[in-house]
């Protein structure tokens, strides 16, 4: 992994891919984020951290406008249309939920046909699928059996698939690692760093920060819907830093 | 196998006719009803307790339309669909962005309301009193008044219904359904959209329920607001249940068996509607996801 961190691009001098200013969500009355200010570079990896309940995975809701909200987030220097998905899916940014959101009597075949729905290109399809199965050739082996029917590594290798069968350009991660053995989720995080390295830029919302940390250009710090700090993963040495952080 | 047993059912009817033949095209009705409620409740795992407010529609005009006004059935069973599916488009709007208990809730509501119309509308409808005199189902000249008649039509309805639940099911818009099914927001943040097919579902669903309305009333002569009311509901959710539920064949299996097993228990006299119960129960315990689901090699958990 060392390798992979000298080879990662400066992320101050990137132009942003995403940039939001002021974004604040709400469900009914309760405010969940208040007015986070973020960019994200072309071709950064970010790694969103906080503890539970922060508002990390409502930060990656409102930005996929799946959730009502305030505020900009400009793609690519458009504005995106609010609380409209579907617009924001079609513009190239792609979410894989929190638990996933497999379609889980579907096989696993299927739910990679259905991640390049709004894709008409034959040959671009199968172009992609060979690739998604290259990237996890276990889904190869298991492409006839039914999705929910997987182990938990399995369907978070096949949801990143899916997700990569829309051709993203920037991808969004809600907590791939939960619930997952430390090898399995190694083996994804891995897998994300090599796509980042070839230029896919990511979002990563994570409640084991080593592991994020260890990936990311850069680490934003949520708590209570707000951000709290900035940091250069390569600052933070030890976790006394990030406690700090956390609690400041 | 269960496409063995509905023509085996279905051929008895035929060849014993009478009581047997009247109760088998109930069925065959009700199938065209279920397998519209389950593109919508099946294949798109959506609710709907108001499908019954289409059937209403298709059926009332149908009625109006030839009895009091003397059209021959097809225009008039065209223009009770076409009305229905219309209907469904102003109320499928806004209520399909509820979810969950609120659209069963708002559905509901929908049923209810189109009863209160067929029951008070009464220069219309004629109230509870019902339309009578209601012609055959016929194409111009030819009509179909017997049995048998009926039997061989509503089968051949029947047939182009599943065929066309088939498709659906296996084309690009029944895999969206699908992914909608499976996960709204996954489907949506992977730009299907989401709320586009499941209107798509409900005005098919709502087509289907006005065709079963229709050929209800041609086929039995007469309409009140009781066929439509909550009591067919209640009959086309045990339908799709007990039949299997997101399955092609579940709907026809489902109607046939809840239309022929109270006839069966009628042996039984005063237990007639506890071993009714009983049956379901054992059903629902055995085989949850419907009795389509016994006999194909995936459905079996």
């Amino acid at each position: 992994m060392s390798l992979a961190v000298a080879a990662k691009t400066d992320a101050s001098t990137a132009p942003a891919i995403l940039a939001a200013t002021g974004l604040s969500a709400r469900y009914g009355h309760i405010h969940a984020l208040h007015g986070v200010d973020l960019q994200i570079g072309e071709g950064e990896l970010v790694a969103v951290l906080g503890p539970n309940g922060a508002g990390k995975s409502t930060l990656l809701r409102a930005i996929m406008g799946l959730s009502a909200n305030d505020g900009e987030v400009c793609f690519r220097g458009d504005a995106l249309p609010r609380r409209d998905p579907v617009a924001v899916a079609s513009r190239g940014i792609v979410l894989v939920p929190e638990g996933r959101g497999l379609f889980s009597p579907m096989s696993v075949s299927d739910n990679l046909e259905l991640g390049a729905y709004r894709l008409g290109d034959k040959a671009e399809f199968k172009r992609r699928r060979d690739r998604v199965l290259a990237l996890f050739p276990r889904l190869k082996e298991r492409l006839g059996q039914v999705a929910g029917s997987m182990s938990g590594g399995e369907q978070q290798m096949l949801a990143i698939g899916r997700a990569l069968m829309a051709g993203p350009k920037l991808l969004l991660l809600d907590e791939p690692s939960l619930g997952l053995a430390p090898r399995v989720t190694e083996e994804i995080l891995e897998t994300l760093g090599l796509l980042n390295r070839e230029g896919l830029a990511i979002v990563l919302v994570e409640q084991k920060a080593p592991l994020a940390l260890e990936l990311a250009n850069r680490v934003y710090l949520l708590s209570l819907g707000r951000i709290v700090a900035e940091l250069d993963p390569r600052d933070i040495t030890s976790h006394d830093d990030l406690a700090r952080h956390y609690f400041a | 196998m269960p496409w063995l047993f509905a023509v085996l059912v279905v051929g008895y009817a035929m060849v014993v006719g009478g009581y047997a033949a009247t109760v088998v095209s109930f069925a065959l009705i009700y199938a065209v009803f279920v397998t519209g409620l389950n593109l919508f409740m099946g294949f798109a795992a959506q609710v709907s307790f108001g499908q019954n407010a289409f059937a209403a529609i298709g059926g009332y005009l149908s009625a109006v339309l030839t009895a009091t006004y003397g059209w021959s059935p097809l225009p008039g069973m065209a223009l009770g669909i076409v009305a229905a599916v219309l209907a469904a488009a102003i109320v499928g709007y806004p209520a399909l962005r509820l979810k969950g208990h609120y659209l069963a809730m708002g559905t509901l509501a929908i049923g209810l309301i189109t009863y209160e119309i067929t029951v008070e509308w009464q220069s219309v409808t004629q109230g509870y009193m019902g339309i009578s005199g209601i012609p055959p189902f016929g194409i111009g000249p030819y009509e179909v008044t017997s049995d048998r008649g009926q039997l061989i039509l509503l089968s051949l309805v029947v047939a182009a219904s599943l065929f066309a639940a088939a498709r659906i099911r296996r084309s690009r818009f029944g895999r969206a359904l699908s992914a909608v099914a499976g996960s709204e927001e996954a489907a949506v943040a992977l730009g299907i959209d989401v709320a586009r097919y499941k209107l798509a579902a409900f005005l098919l669903s709502a087509g289907f329920a006005a065709l079963a309305g229709s050929l209800f009333v041609h086929v039995v002569g007469f309409v009140s607001p009781e066929v439509f009311g909550l009591h067919m509901v209640i009959v086309t959710f045990t339908m799709l249940y007990v039949g299997g539920i997101g399955t092609v064949v579940g709907p026809l299996v489902g109607a046939l068996i809840v239309s022929l097993l109270p006839e069966t228990f009628r042996a039984f006299k005063d237990y007639q509607d506890l071993a009714y119960g009983a049956a379901l129960i054992l059903l629902l315990i055995y085989a949850p996801r419907g009795l389509a689901s016994l006999f194909s090699p995936r459905g079996r958990s």
